[in-house]
């Protein structure tokens, strides 16, 4: 005969958290940081069809890590609430805040009450009309919400990654400057990433109604190759030397 | 028949026609892509609701989407449409084809055909940008959700009998996208002429219909001033062939 068996629950939580995070700590990682035109998207993936990066709304992105099927999920339910709320009401009614509370809602949900929680980590992220207000979500496994200004790291190595992250991010930055920092906190000291290996969208304040756009590798290469402002060579030859 | 006063309103039970009527719409294909381009009026039986109601949408990036018929249900048929197409966009990472599109409308006015027995008929018409085939395409339906793909031209309303003769004898192959902004004032304008639910430049008020064009660049709308030199351009030229008198 078997025998029901005791588990604490501070030891179900514990295992289901470690559990959680082995899941995500094999994917690789994601960085969101703002600009100054808006919020930037950057994530380390060699798929090209495959997504982590998402447009939800107008102004409203998604990065997930993790398990694809399980954030691939969340996306689809994030556009659907999205959108259901901003035909039901108005545009201007969908906010970041709202969408990051249902998912903390469904994350914390299931990691209490399921014998598998989420294996995922989400950034929602909203550009506001000034730099001032905009806004990041970073919303963990276990449903805990953290909301942040400057930048948020999902994944596997997100430690290192926000350690050398803080020390380069300088607000206010172009998107070009911007994209250099994080593939630099992305790839480390060791490590070079090519246009190949990443996948780069952003939303911007200049971009109209829908502020979500990718940018293609051969754009990614141009803006990493491009020499800083402040480095480049004076006189180009097009204004003659007195 | 009398209306009866001070009493609850009757549970319609024939069709509806007190509720604001959108009229004429009509599109013509182009060199680039395709036209289209709808009047301001909307009529509530004899009177005029709105002088500047507008009945041509952009669907999403690349298509359009005009109406006519009862206003509300249209323009509610519009706001779902867009959102149907974005909506796929977002979850798919891709646009629906064109034609895809053009049956998920034709679904929706099926939906209405019980609404539109009561008398709130919706007819609208689709055009967009082909990328596949580098074509600008359209499509008219009928009140069940038949859909019927045309080649050149199409139009609809109560104003289409006119206007999409006047583009019917105005069309030929690879029109520029300044010929065919005329040709659509144009058949709009004698749509207004003859129909009188359809309206004319309001050139007292500023108001001019709505033209868009959609090409490999996408959905974009003529911009009024535009619209008003060409308005004029055409009230010289239909003034000089009476003699430059008024009549």
């Amino acid at each position: 005969m078997t025998m029901p068996y005791y588990v604490a629950p501070e030891q179900a939580m514990k295992d289901k958290a470690d559990f959680a995070r082995k899941g995500i700590a094999r994917g690789r990682s994601a960085v969101v940081l703002t600009f100054d035109d808006g919020v930037l998207l950057c994530a380390e993936n060699p798929s090209t069809t495959l997504r982590k990066l998402a447009e939800i709304y107008d102004r409203i992105a998604f990065a997930g890590v993790g398990k694809f099927n399980e954030f691939d999920q969340l996306r689809i339910a994030g556009i659907r609430h999205a959108d259901l709320k901003g035909y039901s009401y108005s545009r201007e009614d969908v906010d970041a805040r709202s969408l990051a509370n249902q998912y903390a809602q469904i994350l914390g949900q299931i990691f209490t009450h399921e014998m598998k929680p989420m294996e995922v980590e989400i950034v929602v992220a909203e550009i506001g009309d000034e730099p001032s207000r905009d806004q990041l979500f970073h919303i963990r496994y276990d449903g805990t919400v953290i909301d942040e200004t400057r930048f948020i790291v999902i994944g596997g190595d997100s430690e290192s990654i926000a350690g050398r992250l803080s020390a380069s991010y300088q607000p206010l930055s172009s998107l070009d400057e911007a994209l250099r920092i994080a593939v630099q906190a992305l790839g480390g000291p060791d490590r070079v990433l090519i246009p190949d290996e990443l996948e780069v969208a952003y939303l911007s304040r200049s971009n109209g109604r829908r502020a979500f756009r990718r940018l293609d590798d051969d754009r990614v290469q141009q803006a990493l190759s491009a020499i800083p402002a402040e480095q480049a060579t004076e006189g180009g030859g097009s204004t003659p030397a007195v | 028949m009398l209306h009866r006063v001070g009493d609850f309103p009757e549970v319609p039970t024939g069709p509806i026609s007190e509720v604001p009527h959108g009229t004429t719409v009509v599109a013509v294909r182009y060199g680039d892509g395709v036209l289209m381009a709808g009047d301001r009026r909307a009529t509530s039986g004899n009177l005029i609701s709105h002088r500047a109601m507008e009945k041509v949408f952009p669907a999403d990036s690349h298509s359009v989407v005009g109406i006519a018929g009862a206003a509300g249900p249209a323009v509610e048929m519009v706001r779902l449409f867009q959102l149907q197409l974005e909506h796929y966009e977002k979850v798919e990472g891709t646009r629906l084809s064109i034609e895809g599109k053009a049956n998920q409308l034709s679904g929706m006015i099926r939906g209405n055909l019980p609404a539109a027995m009561q008398g709130l008929v919706v007819v609208p018409l689709f055009a967009g940008y082909d990328e596949k085939r580098s074509t600008g395409r359209l499509f008219e339906y009928d009140v069940t959700g038949g859909r019927y793909e045309e080649r050149d031209y199409a139009a609809t309303g109560s104003g289409s009998l006119h206007g999409g003769t006047v583009i019917k004898l105005g069309f030929r192959d690879n029109l520029t996208r300044n010929e065919s902004i005329d040709l659509a004032i144009k058949a709009l304008f004698h749509a207004a002429d003859e129909d009188s639910a359809t309206g004319g430049p309001d050139l007292m008020r500023g108001i001019f219909p709505v033209v868009a064009t959609v090409d490999r660049d996408g959905f974009r709308r003529v911009d009024d001033d535009e619209l008003a030199q060409r308005t004029t351009e055409l009230l010289e030229q239909l003034r000089s062939q009476r003699g430059g008198l008024p009549r």
